[in-house]
């Protein structure tokens, strides 16, 4: 017995201990709080990166809570698909901490900071808990920490803007997490298990059960508000846009693919690709709701006039590339959407970032105010350019080759009118992204009273940077990500 | 605020019997209905009473935030400390067996049982009274 064996309970014991260490500890000096976050988060991405290698070498890694085995108690379960996800969201969020003391410093009340990181770390941990439970309804705690955690945050910045988006979230949110619970004990009736690898071993018996699927719907319509999937996605451009910067960041990368995950999770591990394509069948609805998704979120993202609510309207659009990936539910396609959680997560991360840093310097993120500012901020514009790139899908970037698979998946399954959709909503972000390239390269310098802005701290453009350049190195070598995403998808469709 | 004897007498007599059963609650958790966080909703409960009785400042007397702060980080720090123990001694986390097996008190997984409920009962005790707290909170005006 190593210390290694017990990652997963440590990477979920710890951060909780820590968020009260730093509760405590910003008592007596507020300087102590973000220290002790950085520490544990880096931590959790370390640790993250450590289970992910020993899942690709030695298979999935099962951990009893308390010692009792699973039909009793609660076991945690890292397989080389939560194992990818984990590591992508922890990198993520790692990035984001770095990124956070400056901005935070900036957009945050003096006394409200320790309350903030304490948040902020919960909401990490939640998401962690989430990503890596084997048991439902464990499944459901960790969410409700890390939505309240995050319904908090957002309503960090003190404006009244923030306090109506916090509370539109919390009421939707909690609609979510209402159907949600629904479906957990629907599916309790069903089969008397609350074990994710029990519940897909028994359900099978139950498919044709009127209890099994009001449980999906409720599971597939609560998580479809979590993620935003389009008609249900109301909630979101509020919350992204009048958040603090930091939250933003956090909230679109992390939290957002972690509600993904939950969802695949539930519908390929759960219930299975038998019971999603032949006894009910919704991939065709998925597959069509998410086309819609994609264009609407991009024409919307377009007719925005605000960049972090474009951007905001853009994660909508992207969410659908994901579903969509869902909707096909072939290999290839799967693979696709599994990059894409990862390569959206860095791509939005580093959009954000330059949105935050604008926000920054300028107090601003209204593009008509924007003119000109590649020839003050040129290492931000640069950024946002490569990640822009990536979000259209230029190679050689992730978002690229993720599209790429897409399109192929599509193809393989002989639904290329759909794949057609695919170019379009790729041509619809070449607009929106183009928007803003154009205003902050071409846009006229001398209507803009913001001369003597500079380019924000390094600690801000050293995540920011990183981040852009692993949309390249992530497109390039492209290749050692698939050693990680092709068991996960193989995993998911019922092999391994 | 008015005076009001029949109330403060009544809350005066109850808030201990409040608190006691919260401890039964807590107690009781290891082998039948209850739990930590039960005991500890309860025992924040008696806060509200007094509270109802005697006015925000004369609880904030007795609990004030350093006192939340302290007992918040103490219950989850006996929590944890226990679980933390368990991976010491090469069980799993909460694993109170092998800390029996250790020590050699027979029954002993089930006054640590016991701990880790109190733990949580004091925290959420701790936690909800801040939440009263600052729901109730006047900015210092008096009521």
């Amino acid at each position: 017995m190593t210390v290694i064996n017990h990652l997963p309970v440590l990477l979920i014991a710890i951060p909780i201990l820590a968020s009260l260490l730093i509760f405590a500890a910003g008592w007596y000096d507020r300087r102590f709080a973000y220290p002790i976050t950085l520490i544990t988060v880096l931590f959790q991405f370390t640790a993250s990166v450590i289970l992910l290698l020993q899942v690709m070498q030695e298979g999935t890694i099962r951990y009893h809570l308390g010692g009792w085995a699973p039909p009793l108690g609660i076991e945690l379960v890292i397989d080389s698909f939560n194992g990818f996800i984990l590591a992508a969201i922890m990198l993520l969020a790692a990035a984001t901490v770095v990124y956070a003391r400056r901005s935070v410093e900036k957009e945050i009340e003096q006394e409200k900071i320790v309350s903030f990181y304490v948040l902020f770390q919960l909401l990490v941990t939640g998401l962690v808990g989430m990503t890596i439970t084997g048991d439902i309804f464990n499944l459901y705690v960790f969410l409700e920490i890390s939505s309240i955690a995050a319904y908090t945050l957002i309503s960090a910045s003190r404006k009244p803007h923030s306090y109506v988006a916090s509370f539109n979230y919390l009421v939707l949110g909690s609609i979510s997490a209402g159907f949600i619970l629904l479906g957990i004990g629907n599916l309790y009736v069903a089969t008397g298990t609350l074990n994710m690898a029990e519940l897909a071993a028994i359900l099978p018996a139950s498919y044709g059960l009127a209890t099994v699927h009001s449980a999906f719907l409720f599971l597939m319509i609560g998580f479809s508000i979590k993620i935003a999937f389009f008609p249900l996605h109301l909630w979101l451009p509020d919350a992204y846009t009048e958040s603090p910067s930091a939250v933003t960041i956090l909230i679109s990368t992390v939290m957002a693919k972690v509600s993904v995950y939950a969802l695949f999770r539930i519908l390929f591990s759960v219930f299975t690709t038998a019971y999603i394509i032949d006894s009910f069948p919704v991939t065709g609805f998925i597959l069509l709701m998410a086309t819609v998704a994609i264009v609407a979120g991009a024409v919307l993202a377009i007719a925005q006039d605000d960049l972090k609510r474009m951007l905001a309207y853009s994660s909508i659009s992207q969410i659908g590339y994901i579903m969509f990936a869902l909707g096909v539910a072939n290999q290839i396609a799967l693979e696709g959407g599994l990059l894409h959680i990862l390569g959206h997560a860095v791509m939005k991360g580093c959009l954000f970032m330059v949105a935050g840093m604008i926000i920054y310097r300028m107090g601003t993120s209204k593009l008509s105010e924007l003119k000109g500012v590649a020839k003050t901020m040129p290492i931000s514009c640069a950024a946002f350019a490569l990640a822009g790139a990536s979000m259209i899908g230029i190679p050689p970037t992730i978002g690229f080759m993720s599209k790429y698979y897409l399109v192929l998946g599509a193809f393989e399954a002989g639904l290329w009118p759909y794949a057609v959709v695919l170019l379009i909503g790729s041509l619809l972000a070449a607009v929106y992204i183009w928007k803003f390239i154009e205003i902050a390269y071409f846009g006229d310098h001398h209507d803009n009273h913001h001369t003597s802005v500079r380019e924000g701290p390094l600690s801000m453009l050293a995540p920011m940077v990183c981040l852009a350049v692993l949309c390249l190195i992530f497109g390039v070598f492209v290749e050692v990500l698939m050693e990680a995403v092709g068991p996960a998808v193989i995993l998911l469709l019922g092999g391994v | 605020m008015r005076e009001n004897v029949v109330i403060r007498t009544v809350s005066r007599l109850a808030v201990p019997f409040i608190q006691v059963f919260a401890l039964y609650v807590i107690v009781h958790g290891a082998s039948g209905a209850g739990g930590g966080f039960q005991g500890g909703v309860v025992f924040a409960s008696s806060f509200i009473l007094m509270m109802v009785a005697f006015g925000l400042v004369e609880v904030r007397r007795r609990i004030d935030n350093r006192g939340i702060m302290i007992f918040s980080v103490m219950g989850i720090a006996i929590y944890a400390g226990i679980g933390f123990l368990c991976l010491l001694l090469a069980g799993n986390f909460l694993e109170y067996g092998v800390i029996e097996a250790a020590v050699g008190i027979p029954h002993l997984h089930g006054y640590l049982l016991d701990a880790v409920e109190a733990g949580i009962g004091i925290t959420v005790m701790a936690v909800m009274t801040s939440i009263i707290y600052d729901i109730s909170d006047n900015r210092g005006e008096a009521p």
